[in-house]
């Protein structure tokens, strides 16, 4: 069996269409929009101001289409739905009111809701479209003082935090696409963790998009306080489309002193078809900061999904001896293209960052590391280790490295390691003649160079991820 | 066992085996020797199944079944285990999983229960003995940073481990000091055994002291141009090839000594 053929096999298994009632408002952005959206959400003055003057920022923008290595055709910006709910969607008291479609959706999708089935020591704040549909455990969360919630209670019940931290990390002005969210996020997930707070679960949100048409515009917010732990997970999936949808997130993480963040995240957005047709835009804004001495904020993504991957988490290092990190296994296969990576930047006296990223190409996809290490002139002592490494499977994929390196003081180390690899026949061979198939030998020699970030990433998370990038690289060899 | 008749098999086009035939049964250890380029090591992977090289014409029945028909990890999971020249490196897998992903694989194969990984590291630990490897070399990187001789003896380690009905070893000694020859070889001899067979492709007479072959089979130009007993491997070594590629085809004689 050809190659080809392998792959057409392959089932993106969360390709359905959940059919569902939908509040959708007119395609198109205009302050009206925003305003239409604020009505909505019933949201208060100071929201509005925020949205219109990231708006306004946002019509002064260019798209940042030049410098990442991807190309894909213009986007008209007034021919996507910025609101798209699924109705009956007022204030739920309980998960009682959720419409069962909805619950069955996300059971499909591997996320049990209602109460009998939750996941254990997971809460999750569950995604659909526009809003959030449901949070989990939000009560037992409630009694350790962990505040976890859709961004729209957040927005009603703490008006303050919210009004604090918002755009504190990523300002409405940031770039392109965080100008966009920032002018018409709808929901998303905020989480507060109070000083000397272990969180007691793991918290996550699941993002699904469902509509064809609408944008997926959603905004996190992790504030861990003095001496506080989290650690926090992401899934996302979405249907099968012919069209593109554009997803455009803004992830903001405030650690204090002593606090630790740490935020997982496995991306299985739609990627399109062998030909490059459908599959998500993901042009992500992800930032964290460790505001406080000895914090520490660690990124870990496996990205396998989207048409185009556009996405740095970073991490401002500005408390002395706080610490990022950044993991990251970004693979692509048929059409798909990726720029991403990370930035560091250093503030604060001692402070450390490392980078891991290992990038895995196939098809005739591109895949590309682009990250910057900053040290500051006042960032004495400041040490950064980065290792960049690339694998390519077939001979129609290209993989890059673009790092940056500015260090601004002479008391501070920084580190990079680079290697580009390609899975070879006789590695293969060597497996199969042990026995073991091609496929899972391809699956072998992937997770064994993906294990450093694989270490990083909660048990169940891990499995998840090993056995997404098998299922993704099916047929891709051979 | 193994009945390899009128084999012809090579590689980008160009005829390497030209006529190979060979008769192997179990309980018994044949020695393939050769000078370089005489078709040694290509036999050993077109039994194994290594993509890169065609088989034109001839048959190899394994246990009576059509042995070409099988895809290379078809293959291994019916018994066949080949060691290879240059073991090759699997960076971030472990010894140990890989062992014991391939030690499962066969039992699948068998109908048998795979084992969890306590169960198989004790299992492990029993076999390392075989090659007097200690544990370290377990969570260690498949052959990653391994020395060649290190490389070796964890191919005889998974020969342990595998417990193949046929075992193709090609240039097991190549490269070994006289140390790690002598592990190799006792690991060998330690799994040989009346219900297993062994093929030992080699340059060098050096191995055949410390693994003793009942049959010799000298490979010149793609044919086996002599054959004989433990002695004809002497032989060659006072002599050298050289005088095997003046002599003339001796496979058709020398097809009855087996």
């Amino acid at each position: 069996m050809s190659t080809a053929e392998l792959l057409s096999q392959q089932e993106y298994k969360y390709g359905f269409v959940t059919d569902i009632e939908s509040d959708v408002i007119p395609r198109g952005l205009t302050e009206d929009t925003i305003r239409l959206i604020v009505a909505k959400k019933n949201e208060p003055d100071w929201m509005l101001e925020f949205r219109l003057k990231a708006y306004r920022h946002w019509l002064t923008m260019t798209e940042p289409k030049h410098w990442p290595n991807i190309s894909y055709p213009d986007i008209n910006y007034q021919d996507v739905i910025y609101y798209s709910a699924p109705k009956r969607k007022a204030s739920l008291a309980s998960l009682d009111e959720v419409d069962p479609e909805l619950l069955r959706t996300f059971e499909k999708l591997g996320i049990p809701l209602t109460e009998q089935k939750q996941l254990a020591n997971v809460a999750v704040d569950a995604v659909f479209d526009s809003v959030s549909v449901a949070t989990t455990y939000k009560e037992k969360l409630k009694k350790h003082g962990v505040i976890f919630c859709s961004f729209t209670e957040a927005i009603r019940d703490y008006p303050d935090l919210v009004k604090k931290y918002l755009g504190s990390v990523v300002p409405t002005n940031d770039n392109f696409f965080a100008a966009l969210n920032s002018a018409v996020f709808s929901d998303g997930s905020f989480c507060f963790i109070p000083k000397g707070v272990r969180c007691p679960m793991e918290l996550s949100t699941y993002f699904r998009i469902n509509n064809s048409e609408s944008g997926q515009f959603e905004r996190t917010l992790i504030i861990a306080e003095e001496g506080s732990h989290v650690s926090y997970l992401e899934g996302c999936t979405a249907p099968k489309f012919d069209k593109n949808q554009l997803h455009a997130a803004v992830v903001e993480l405030v650690a204090l002193d002593d606090a630790q963040i740490k935020y997982s995240t496995v991306q299985n957005w739609y990627a399109g078809d062998e030909e490059g047709v459908g599959g998500i835009y993901n042009f992500v804004t992800k930032r964290g900061k460790c505001a406080g001495r000895n914090s520490k904020i660690s990124w870990t993504q496996v990205e396998t999904g989207s048409a185009i991957t556009w996405k740095y988490p970073s991490c401002i290092l500005q408390g002395d001896n706080s610490i990022g990190e950044f993991y990251s296994v970004a693979l692509t296969n048929h059409a798909q293209q990726a720029d991403t990576g990370t930035k560091m930047i250093h503030l604060g006296k001692n402070t450390r960052s490392t980078i891991i990223s290992k990038g895995i190409a196939a098809g005739k996809s591109n895949n590309s590391y682009r990250g910057l290490v900053k040290v500051m002139p006042k960032a004495e002592g400041a040490r950064n280790y980065t290792q960049c490494d690339s694998m390519l499977i077939g001979s129609n994929s290209g993989a890059n490295t673009f790092p940056y390196i500015e260090v601004m003081n002479n008391s501070s180390s920084v580190e990079h390691e680079a290697s580009t690899s390609k899975i070879s026949e006789e590695q293969l061979f060597y497996l199969q003649q042990r026995g073991i198939s091609q496929e899972d030998a391809v699956s072998l020699i992937i997770n064994g160079f993906c294990k450093d970030v694989f270490l990083q990433l909660p048990m169940e998370f891990a499995v998840e991820a090993q056995r997404l990038l098998g299922l993704k690289l099916e047929g891709s060899v051979g | 066992m193994l009945e390899i008749k009128d084999l012809h098999a090579g590689i980008d086009g160009n005829e390497i085996l030209k006529g190979i035939n060979l008769t192997v049964n179990k309980g018994e250890i044949h020695a393939i020797m050769g000078p370089n380029g005489s078709g040694k090591s290509t036999l050993a992977k077109v039994l194994a199944g290594h993509p890169a090289y065609q088989v034109t014409k001839g048959e190899v029945l394994y246990e009576g079944k059509d042995l070409l028909a099988l895809a290379p990890d078809e293959r291994a999971r019916s018994g066949i285990f080949m060691a290879f020249q240059y073991p090759i490196e699997v960076p971030g897998v472990s010894n140990a999983q890989f062992l014991r992903l391939a030690y499962n694989e066969k039992r699948k194969h068998l109908g048998e229960e795979e084992l969890d990984p306590l169960e198989f590291k004790d299992l492990l630990k029993e076999r390392a003995k075989v090659v007097e490897m200690d544990a370290s070399f377990m969570t260690r990187s498949v052959n990653d940073g391994f020395s060649g001789g290190e490389k070796k003896r964890n191919e005889i380690l998974q020969m342990a481990v595998l417990e193949p009905k046929l075992a193709v070893l090609d240039e097991t000694d190549s490269g070994l000091d006289i140390d790690a020859l002598r592990i190799v070889a006792g690991g060998v001899n330690q799994l040989h055994n009346a219900n297993n067979a062994v093929i030992l492709v080699t340059h060098y007479q050096r191995l055949l002291d410390y693994i003793v072959p009942q049959f010799v089979h000298v490979l010149a130009n793609g044919r086996i141009a002599k054959e004989g007993g433990k002695e004809l491997a002497l032989e060659l070594e006072q002599k050298g090839y050289d005088w095997l590629k003046a002599a003339p085809d001796s496979n058709g004689a020398g097809a009855g000594v087996n």
